[in-house]
């Protein structure tokens, strides 16, 4: 009952949240250079005064500002985004198109560095010290100060143009009309780069965490019950230190989740891969705010989700949270 | 302090690196006087073929030594300056939220939160779409994505410091509360703040990076994530205008996250030297 209440008041806070997002959005809309009206206007190539004070009827650009913030406010809440003229159609069922191919980048390069991150941090931890800590640890150095976009790069220039291994860009393969199981290896092979360039950066981040996590929780008296018990190395490490030290990885991970679809933005760019951050860097160089704006409030709504799912797992898998709360 | 710190050889390579990046960035002018716009020789030309431009020429023919170099400049401007940016919105909103606490605490921690929960990339690409791409409303969108951690640190540390007996002692001399805040708390807080600030100058050069790298760069100030950006469509034919720019960031920016960790272990000894990553 208590885990109910919790979780009721969690979704809550988290609607809120959203909602001053949408807020937040509409003064930003509003700060965007050009009156839309005008740019309407002239877009449809007729910029006399008739024809804008029509246009401002017609969007209600003409209404009091209380009043356009509540309908703008009101839109989002029915997933109405607003239109991009650009493209010629409604901003939420442009997203809508390219959200899948997103999800797919970000989840696959979500669990490639978090577990990837975790398994290399417990095999430094295991060998402090040693010169294969000291490697491990220099990479994650390393990739913590690349640029996202740079890695991607240098990967498309090693492993499609040099190598020829795997393509360079896009989704699947166009033209190939693949179906079923050969379509799904078509995707992958377009995803291997896109998602190792995306999880590299964040990786780093896991691994440096786990072992440091590691390392501290090794020192804890239980672990020494656990020696003075006769348990070997590994079991103890895999047992006892790592379900402890875990908790703060994944935590961090939960709230880091929302910095892997900023970086969509820029490994989508590279790659072409038809998503939502594809979308958005097509937008920036077309200046179409309705839909970039649309694409941040998308993203915003995906992190909260998901710190949402990550702590509600929480509270569920270790009651010592919800006990806090 | 400065023992500790000189003895850490991470903290040192990082030094060597970040100052011979500032002096890059302090002598391009006086190096290529032209300007990292110039065009100087043919388009294309390789690197280490011709000894006066040893990273070659980009697509129209300009110096990419002298970009490089003028590169630094802006890296490193945008950098300090959004960071400072950053302390001076986190840490008075941070020192009020831990020293008064109560309501001003419970406001200041729900309007940061707020701030965490925003993708802090896309935000920084949207405030620069719509204030227009130059130096100020990047730094500006770098600093506003990027103080809430701040705001945490300085509150938590506040209002461990508050606690001690020095503050009493303080409080019975008379001072006021503001002037103890000022005057007496906050100067115990300055360590961490510190290591978090050169940290930050790290994460800015690469916000920053990656902004001009989509187009969202001054258009006046030649920056390496511009030139990675422009050198994008051409990288089957000339990977050099792609390869040093972000060999030149990386440098930079392992450069501070090593000099950040030397500081942390110099300025905060209790912590076991092995017990972080």
């Amino acid at each position: 009952m208590d885990i109910f209440i919790a979780v009721l008041s969690r979704i809550a806070k988290a609607a809120l949240t959203l909602l001053a997002i949408a807020v937040l959005n509409f003064f930003l809309l509003h700060a965007a250079p050009g009156d839309p009206a005008v740019v309407l206007a002239g877009e449809a190539g007729a910029a006399d005064e008739q024809m804008i004070a029509q246009l401002r009827e017609r969007f209600g650009l003409d209404q009091p500002f209380y009043v356009q913030l509540g309908k703008y406010v009101w839109g989002i809440v029915q997933f109405d985004l607003g239109y991009s003229f650009r493209q010629g159609m409604p901003v939420s069922q442009l997203i809508a198109e390219r959200l899948p191919a997103t999800l797919i980048l970000t989840l696959t390069a979500f669990i490639i560095s978090l577990g990837m991150g975790i398994w290399l941090g417990v095999a430094a931890s295991a060998r402090v010290g040693k010169a294969s800590d000291s490697l491990l640890t220099t990479l994650a150095l390393l990739f913590y100060a690349t640029p996202l976009y740079w890695a991607a790069l240098m990967a498309v220039l090693v492993f499609s143009v040099w190598l020829g291994w795997l393509p360079a860009f896009g989704f699947e393969t166009v033209g190939a009309n693949y179906t079923g199981i050969a379509r799904v290896m078509d995707i992958a092979k377009h995803l291997v780069l896109p998602a190792l360039t995306l999880g590299l950066f964040f990786m780093a981040v896991y691994m440096r965490m786990t072992r440091a996590s590691m390392l501290e929780v090794s020192q804890l008296d239980f672990v020494k019950t656990a020696k003075a018990k006769g348990l070997g190395g590994a079991a103890i490490r895999r047992r006892h230190i790592l379900r402890n030290a875990i908790l703060p990885v994944v935590t961090l991970a939960g709230l880091q989740a929302g910095q892997l679809v900023g970086g969509a933005v820029l490994t989508e760019t590279v790659f072409a891969w038809p998503g939502i951050g594809r979308l958005m860097f097509e937008s920036l160089a077309a200046r179409d705010y309705n839909t970039i704006l649309g694409v941040f409030i998308v993203s915003a709504a995906m992190v909260i989700l998901f710190n949402v799912i990550t702590d509600i797992v929480y509270r569920i898998v270790d009651p010592r949270i919800g006990a806090r709360a | 302090m400065w023992k500790r710190f000189s003895s850490n050889i991470g903290a040192m390579v990082g030094v060597v690196l970040l100052f011979a990046v500032i002096v890059i960035a302090l002598i391009a002018p006086i190096l290529y006087p032209g300007g990292p716009w110039q065009m100087v020789q043919r388009p294309f030309l390789v690197p280490f073929t011709m000894d006066a431009y040893p990273f070659g020429t980009d697509t129209l023919g300009r110096n990419v030594a002298a970009q490089l170099a003028y590169g630094a400049q802006v890296s490193l401007l945008v950098g300090l300056v959004s960071t400072l940016v950053a302390l001076l919105i986190g840490v008075p909103l941070g020192a009020v939220a831990g020293f008064y606490g109560g309501l001003a605490d419970e406001g200041a921690m729900r309007f940061t939160e707020f701030f965490q929960t925003i993708p802090n990339f896309a935000l920084a690409i949207v405030l620069v779409a719509i204030f227009q791409p130059n130096l100020t409303s990047i730094i500006l969108a770098i600093a506003i994505v990027s103080w809430p951690p701040v705001a945490r640190l300085v509150r938590a540390e506040v209002m461990s410091v508050r606690k001690r007996e020095f503050v009493d002692a303080a409080t019975l001399a008379g001072l006021s509360k503001p002037r103890i805040l000022i005057t007496q708390v906050l100067p115990n807080t300055v360590s961490p703040i510190i290591v978090m600030a050169s940290l930050m100058v790290a994460t800015a050069i690469l916000l920053e990076s990656s902004l001009s790298f989509l187009g969202l760069g001054d258009p006046n100030a030649m920056s390496w994530g511009y030139m990675i950006g422009a050198a994008r469509t051409v990288i089957r034919s000339a990977w050099w205008l792609s390869f040093f720019p972000g060999v030149a960031i990386i440098i930079t920016v392992l450069a501070l996250n090593l000099i950040g960790e030397g500081l942390n272990d110099a300025l905060n000894p209790h912590l076991s030297r092995k017990g972080r990553a």
